[in-house]
C-alpha cells in the first residue's frame, strides 16, 4: 500500500515537470509581452527594453525556466509582475475561494446527479428516466458561462434577489451563500449532467448482472438489493466523481470570470490577459499537483472500497 | 451574443425597489480596470488609475481643476501655492509649498516629502526607489533632473533644457509620504497601508477584488473635504458585469457603460455623464509607403469616413466626430484648411489626383486593430464600418484584429520590424492631455521610434520648429497660439485618418448626485453624494 502511494507520488514529479515546461513554453510563444501589459501605453520601446532587463526578462528562455524552476524548488513562487505581490499569498487566496466553489457545486451536482441516475436506473424507461435523461444533455450541452449570464439577468437584474458579481464583502454566513448560490448553479450545471448519465449507466450496468438476478430470485428485499447495486457501482462513479471535482476546481475559469469570483479561473484569467507570467505558472502548478493527489486520492478510496484493485 | 445579451440585461426592469441597502453615504464605483491601481504613489492602469487611486489618495504639486465641465480643465495650485520659472535660469523652477498640509498618517508635508518622491521615481540607487512606479510615471518626467530644497516649503526643480512644459509634468508625480514609508520600508507594503494628503485614505485593500477608502478628515482645503464617508472601488474588466452590478444595486457608478445599453440605462432613470476630453481615436498610418506616403490619399480616407453614422448609430452618442488630433473649441484646435466632413465624391476625386485607380493602381492597405482594449471603445463594429467606408471611394484595406496587449506590443516596436513589415496603419486610441502627450511624442523627428513612439514616422521640420518653439514659451496663452499652428499644420498634412472623439460615458445611479463630469481624464469625488 505505501509502496504504491509512493510510486505514484513519484511519478508525480515528471508529471508536474512536463507540465511547467509546457506552460512555460506556451506563455512565451504567445503572442504579447509580460511588461508591455503594466506599462503605460504611451512608454516607448527604450523604456519597456530598460523594465524587461530589471525584471530578468532579456536572458534567454531556458535560462529564465531554470531559474524559475530553482525558485519553486525552494518553495518560492515568485512575485506577481501586477501586484508585485508574492505569487504564494495571491495562489492561495484563490485556491480557498475556489475550493469553496467547487465543494458546493460539486455537493449540489454529485447529490443532485446521484440521486437522478439511481432513479433513472431503477425506473428504466419511465417518465423519471426520461426527465434525467433530459437534465444530463441539457447540463452538458448547455454553455455554463452562458447560463451563469442568464442567472444574473434573471436573479440579479430582474428580480434583485441575488448579487451579481463578486464574494461577499461584509462578513456572515447568509451574505456569503448569497454570493456564492448563482456561481454554484451555474458551475454545477456540467457536473449534474455527467454525473447522472454515469450514474445511471454504472447502475444499469450493475443492475443487468447475473448476481442481480439472483439476489432478487432469492427474494431480497429492494433495499438490500439496492445497496448491492450501488457498492458494485461506486468504484466507476468515483473515479468520474473524482476528475469533475478536479475540473470543477481548474474548468471554472470562464465561469468565475462572468461572477467575477476571485478564485483560480478569475485569477487564471486576469493573469493571461496582463501576461503576468509568474501567477500563471503558480497557479497552474498549484492546480497540476493538486489535480495529480486528487486522482491519487481517488485511486486509494477505490482501493479501500475494492480490494481487487489492489491485489491486481 | 455579447450585443444581445447587453440588451437582455438593459431590457430587464428591476421588479423589486432597490438593491442591497449601503451604507450612508458610500459612493460604490465599477472601474474598468482589471486589478485594482496601484495605491503606491505613481498610478498604474493608465488614467483610470490617475482617475480613481492616484488622484484620490495622493496630491501632485500641481493639479487639475475638475469643479468645472464647461471649459477644458485647467492647472491650479495644488500642494504647491505658486510656482515660478527663473528669471535668470530658465531651466530652475522655484516652488512654494503649502504649509499646514498633514499627510493621512499625520506627519507633515514638507520639502523633503517632495524630494522623497522625486528619488522614489528618479533616483535609482536610493533605498526608497520604487522601480514599479518609476516604470509607471518616470518617463512622464522625463526633463526633470533634480529637485533641491531651499527651506522646508521651497523647493526648486531642474530640467535638462528650458521647457515651459514643466507644469504638466509635475502634475504625473504624486507626493508619497516618506514618515509611512520609514514605517514599512518596502513599496509593497506601502501599497497596502499607503499614505498621501489625498481627500481620500484607504481603509482596506483586497488585492484583485476592491479597494476602501474613507473621506479624510483633515484634508487641508476645506471646501473640498468629501460629502461621501466612504468610497469603494472595485475592477470589473467586463462591460457585461458593470452593467449587471449597477442594475443590481451593487454599484452606484459604472465607466464606459456598453453603449447599447444607453438607452435603456437613461429610460431607467440612470444618469449617463458625457462630456468632451482630451482623448482621439485615429488611425496612425506608415508614412514611408504606399498607399499612405501620398498626402492626397490620406486626404481621401480622412474626407471618406463617415464620423457622424459612427457616432450616432454605433455609439449611441457617446463620442464627436474627430476632424483634427484635438476637438473644435480646444485652445489648440486653431483654424486648420481641411474640415474633413463626410465627403465620399471628394475622397474619390482626391484619390484620382493622386494616380490611384481601381484596375491599374489600387490602394490597398493592412491595419492592425484590436478586439477590445482601454479606451479603443467598440474597435471591431467601428473598423468594419471604416472599412466600408474607405471601400465605397476605392480604398482597400484588410483588416487584421489582434489582442490588446499584442497590439501596444507590436506598436512600439514600430514599422521596421520582420513582424510588422505588411503593415500601414495601427488603430490606437490617443491622449492629448499636455503638449508632449498630444503632439511631442509624435510629430517630432526626434521621438521616432524607440526613443518615443513616432512611429510613422512624420518628419515635418515645420513641426520640429514649432514644437520646440512651444516648449519654449512660457506664457500659456502665447503657447497655445503656438500649438493651434503647430495642429493647423498636422491636420493639413493628415498623418492619421482622425476618427472620433470618447465623451467619456459613465452610468450614475439615481441616488448619486453633485457629480460634474470634467473636460479631463480625471474626476473630482469630493463634490459627490449618494442618498
Amino acid at each position: 500500500m505505501w509502496v504504491y502511494v509512493g510510486r505514484r507520488l513519484l511519478l508525480a514529479i515528471p508529471t508536474l515537470l512536463g507540465t511547467s515546461i509546457i506552460v512555460f513554453a506556451m506563455v512565451h510563444l504567445a503572442p504579447g509581452d509580460p511588461i508591455a501589459a503594466v506599462m503605460p501605453a504611451e512608454s516607448s520601446q527604450a523604456e519597456i527594453e530598460a523594465t524587461k532587463r530589471a525584471y530578468g526578462f532579456d536572458r534567454p528562455l531556458p535560462v529564465q525556466y531554470l531559474v524559475w524552476l530553482g525558485r519553486v524548488a525552494r518553495g518560492d513562487l515568485g512575485k506577481s509582475i501586477a501586484t508585485r505581490r508574492p505569487v504564494v499569498l495571491d495562489v492561495r487566496d484563490a485556491f480557498a475561494n475556489s475550493l469553496v466553489l467547487a465543494l458546493s457545486s460539486s455537493l449540489v451536482a454529485f447529490g443532485l446527479g446521484g440521486v437522478l441516475g439511481l432513479l433513472a436506473a431503477f425506473r428504466q424507461g419511465r417518465v423519471v428516466d426520461k426527465l434525467a435523461s433530459a437534465i444530463a444533455v441539457v447540463g452538458v450541452s448547455v454553455p455554463h458561462y452562458w447560463a451563469g449570464i442568464i442567472l444574473i439577468i434573471v436573479f440579479s437584474v430582474q428580480l434583485n434577489w441575488l448579487p451579481a458579481m463578486g464574494s461577499a464583502n461584509d462578513p456572515g454566513f447568509v451574505e456569503y451563500l448569497r454570493h456564492i448560490a448563482l456561481p454554484t448553479v451555474a458551475l454545477a450545471l456540467i457536473p449534474l449532467g455527467v454525473i447522472t448519465r454515469v450514474v445511471r449507466s454504472a447502475a444499469l450496468d450493475i443492475l443487468n448482472q447475473e448476481f442481480v438476478v439472483a439476489l432478487r430470485a432469492k427474494g431480497l428485499a429492494a433495499r438490500r438489493v439496492f445497496t448491492h447495486v450501488v457498492k458494485n457501482a461506486a468504484p466507476q462513479i468515483l473515479t468520474v466523481l473524482g476528475l469533475q471535482f478536479g475540473f470543477q476546481l481548474g474548468g471554472s475559469v470562464l465561469v468565475e470570470a462572468v461572477f467575477s469570483w476571485p478564485g483560480t479561473g478569475y485569477l487564471l484569467n486576469l493573469a493571461i490577459f496582463q501576461r503576468d507570467i509568474p501567477v500563471l505558472q503558480g497557479v497552474i502548478l498549484v492546480l497540476a499537483t493538486f489535480f495529480v493527489l486528487l486522482n491519487l486520492a481517488v485511486d486509494l478510496a477505490q482501493t479501500v472500497i475494492d480490494p481487487r484493485i489492489a491485489r491486481q | 451574443m455579447r450585443r444581445i445579451v447587453i440588451l437582455l440585461l438593459a431590457l430587464a426592469l428591476p421588479l423589486a425597489p432597490a438593491g442591497p441597502a449601503s451604507a450612508q453615504g458610500t459612493l460604490r464605483i465599477g472601474m474598468t480596470a482589471s486589478d485594482i491601481p496601484y495605491t503606491g504613489g505613481q498610478s498604474d492602469n493608465g488614467f483610470e488609475g490617475f482617475r480613481f487611486v492616484g488622484y484620490q489618495i495622493y496630491e501632485s504639486l500641481i493639479q487639475w481643476d475638475l469643479s468645472r465641465g464647461d471649459r477644458l480643465a485647467q492647472l491650479v495650485p495644488g500642494l504647491a501655492e505658486s510656482w515660478e520659472v527663473r528669471k535668470d535660469a530658465p531651466t530652475r523652477w522655484v516652488f512654494k509649498l503649502r504649509k499646514g498640509v498633514t499627510f493621512h498618517d499625520g506627519s507633515p508635508f514638507n520639502a523633503d516629502a517632495v524630494i522623497f518622491s522625486f528619488e522614489s521615481i528618479k533616483k535609482k540607487d536610493a533605498p526608497h526607489f520604487d522601480p514599479y512606479g518609476s516604470g509607471q510615471v518616470g518617463f512622464r518626467i522625463a526633463s526633470l533632473v533634480a529637485i533641491t530644497k531651499i527651506d522646508d516649503h521651497t523647493v526648486e526643480v531642474e530640467t535638462n533644457k528650458p521647457t515651459s512644459f514643466v507644469p504638466y509634468q509635475i502634475c504625473y508625480m504624486v507626493i508619497v509620504s516618506p514618515t509611512q514609508w520609514q514605517k514599512v520600508k518596502d513599496w509593497r507594503k506601502f501599497a497596502e497601508q499607503p499614505s498621501g494628503t489625498g481627500p481620500f485614505r484607504v481603509t482596506k485593500f483586497v488585492p484583485r477584488e476592491r479597494l476602501e477608502l474613507e473621506a479624510y478628515k483633515g484634508y487641508w482645503d476645506t471646501k473640498r473635504r468629501p460629502k461621501i464617508d466612504k468610497l469603494v472601488l472595485l475592477p470589473m474588466p467586463e462591460p457585461t458585469t458593470r452593467l449587471a452590478a449597477l442594475r443590481s444595486g451593487q454599484v452606484d457608478w459604472i465607466e464606459v457603460p456598453p453603449p447599447d445599453a444607453i438607452p435603456q440605462l437613461k429610460a431607467a432613470g440612470f444618469t449617463i455623464a458625457l462630456n468632451s476630453y482630451p482623448h482621439n481615436w485615429t488611425h496612425t498610418l506608415r508614412l514611408d509607403k504606399e498607399p499612405w506616403s501620398n498626402k492626397l490619399v490620406r486626404k481621401a480616407a480622412n474626407y471618406a469616413i463617415d464620423r457622424v453614422g459612427i457616432c450616432k448609430n454605433l455609439l449611441n452618442d457617446t463620442c464627436i466626430p474627430a476632424t483634427g488630433v484635438v476637438y473644435k473649441g480646444h485652445p489648440w484646435f486653431g483654424k486648420p484648411k481641411e474640415t474633413y466632413d463626410y465627403n465620399p465624391a471628394k475622397a474619390k476625386d482626391l484619390l484620382r489626383q493622386a494616380g490611384f485607380d481601381a484596375s491599374k493602381h489600387p490602394a490597398k492597405a493592412v491595419h492592425l486593430i484590436s478586439t477590445s482594449g482601454s479606451g479603443q471603445m467598440l474597435p471591431l463594429a467601428m473598423n468594419e464600418l471604416i472599412q466600408k467606408n474607405l471601400k465605397d471611394v476605392g480604398i482597400d484595406v484588410d483588416l487584421q484584429p489582434v489582442e490588446w496587449n499584442t497590439l501596444l506590443t507590436r506598436w512600439r516596436a514600430g514599422f521596421k520590424t520582420p513582424e510588422n513589415e505588411g503593415l500601414n496603419a495601427w488603430n490606437i486610441s490617443w491622449n492629448f492631455l499636455e503638449p508632449w502627450s498630444g503632439f511631442g511624442r509624435f510629430f517630432h523627428s526626434k521621438a521616432v521610434v524607440p526613443v518615443a513612439v513616432n512611429t510613422m514616422p512624420y518628419l515635418n521640420p515645420e513641426a520640429d520648429k514649432l514644437i520646440d518653439e512651444a516648449e519654449r514659451t512660457f506664457d500659456v496663452g502665447k503657447q497655445n497660439e503656438i500649438l493651434a499652428r503647430l495642429h493647423e499644420v498636422v491636420v493639413d498634412d493628415a498623418p492619421w485618418i482622425f476618427v472620433v472623439h470618447d465623451q467619456n460615458p459613465r452610468a450614475l445611479s439615481p441616488k448619486v448626485k453633485g457629480f460634474v463630469q470634467p473636460q479631463s481624464w480625471f474626476v473630482d469625488l469630493t463634490s459627490v453624494t449618494v442618498r
